[in-house]
């Protein structure tokens, strides 16, 4: 069972990488950049009948920095 | 002072950080891999060094954090005992929940290894004791990632609480108002991005970081 989170900055946190990604973006001449965030796709391949509340604890106890860190579940 | 440094697969201020309490207690440390359960009986202080513990992956301090050895650092952490988390030591102090925070990729994206000039915030916590509040002192940094972060209302917390240990005197890597290093709320927990370990010898070319370590000893004699 394949499941993906997503790992994004809070709206609010700094994105160094972010802003030297959409630096170069502006350097290769595409307009219209607005503004780039990096995240991360963390693929998890679960057992059958792994519950949400577990993915859930995973996220919140490693994959993601609740501090400066939301994530996100999608489940195939 | 009976002392300890943990040590993460990826460490390499290890050997700084047991050199420095050798050479100002004058006492072995005892060397304790992460995957150990329990530490040693009877410590007045436990480091956690610099490095790229676990390469970094996924997150500075992230894997570390979670490491055995860590469960029974917060433990001893609850009963008083003092923690000198130094440069990876920091973020993996914050990943532990040890102190609040994040450590976050330098404002400027370079990896940031030069002297740095700082002000010492408070001279009343165990580690600083021997400085006076305000002064200058000037420690090396070595980091990618010691931008540090946290919400509003916790930053206010640290300074009104006198936790800011130190800060740096000009803008190093985009920390949330120049804060280089905090202690929690009790006192006995030290996270900081520079390395006082590396100013303790004349040869080093400074001492500035040779009363961090005086000072622990004084509490602790």
């Amino acid at each position: 069972m394949n499941t993906r989170v997503i790992v994004t900055l809070k709206s609010g946190v700094l994105d160094p990488q972010g802003k030297a990604v959409h630096h170069a973006l502006d350097g290769l001449g595409f307009a219209g950049v607005n503004d780039v965030r990096v995240g991360k796709i963390i693929e998890l391949d679960l057992a059958e009948g792994t519950s949400d509340a577990d993915i859930d604890a995973m996220c919140r106890k490693l994959l993601a920095n609740t501090v400066i860190e939301n994530y996100r579940i999608e489940r195939a | 002072m009976k002392s300890a440094v943990i040590v993460f697969p990826g460490s390499n201020c290890d050997r700084d950080l047991a050199v420095a309490f050798r050479a100002v207690t004058g006492q072995e440390t005892t060397m304790v891999w992460h995957g150990e359960t329990e530490l040693p009986e009877g410590l007045d202080i436990i480091g956690v060094p610099g490095g790229f513990s676990y390469g970094d992956y996924l997150r500075a301090g992230a894997m570390s954090a979670r490491s055995p050895v860590m469960r029974a650092v917060a433990a001893a952490a609850a009963k008083g005992v003092a923690v000198l988390g130094v440069c990876n030591g920091f973020q993996v102090l914050t990943e532990a929940g040890l102190l609040p925070g994040a450590l976050m990729r330098n404002a400027g994206l370079n990896f940031v290894c030069r002297d740095v000039d700082l002000t010492v915030g408070t001279s009343q916590t165990m580690f600083t004791s021997l400085y006076a509040q305000g002064e200058a002192v000037r420690f090396p940094v070595a980091h990618h990632d010691g931008n540090f972060t946290a919400d509003e209302a916790t930053l206010d917390r640290l300074e009104g609480e006198g936790r800011v240990a130190f800060r740096y005197a000009g803008d190093v890597n985009g920390s949330a108002r120049s804060i280089a290093g905090i202690v929690n709320d009790a006192g006995n927990v030290l996270g900081m991005m520079p390395h006082p370990e590396r100013m303790i010898e004349a040869a080093h070319g400074r001492t500035d970081g040779r009363r961090m370590f005086e000072g622990l000893l004084n509490a602790f004699a």
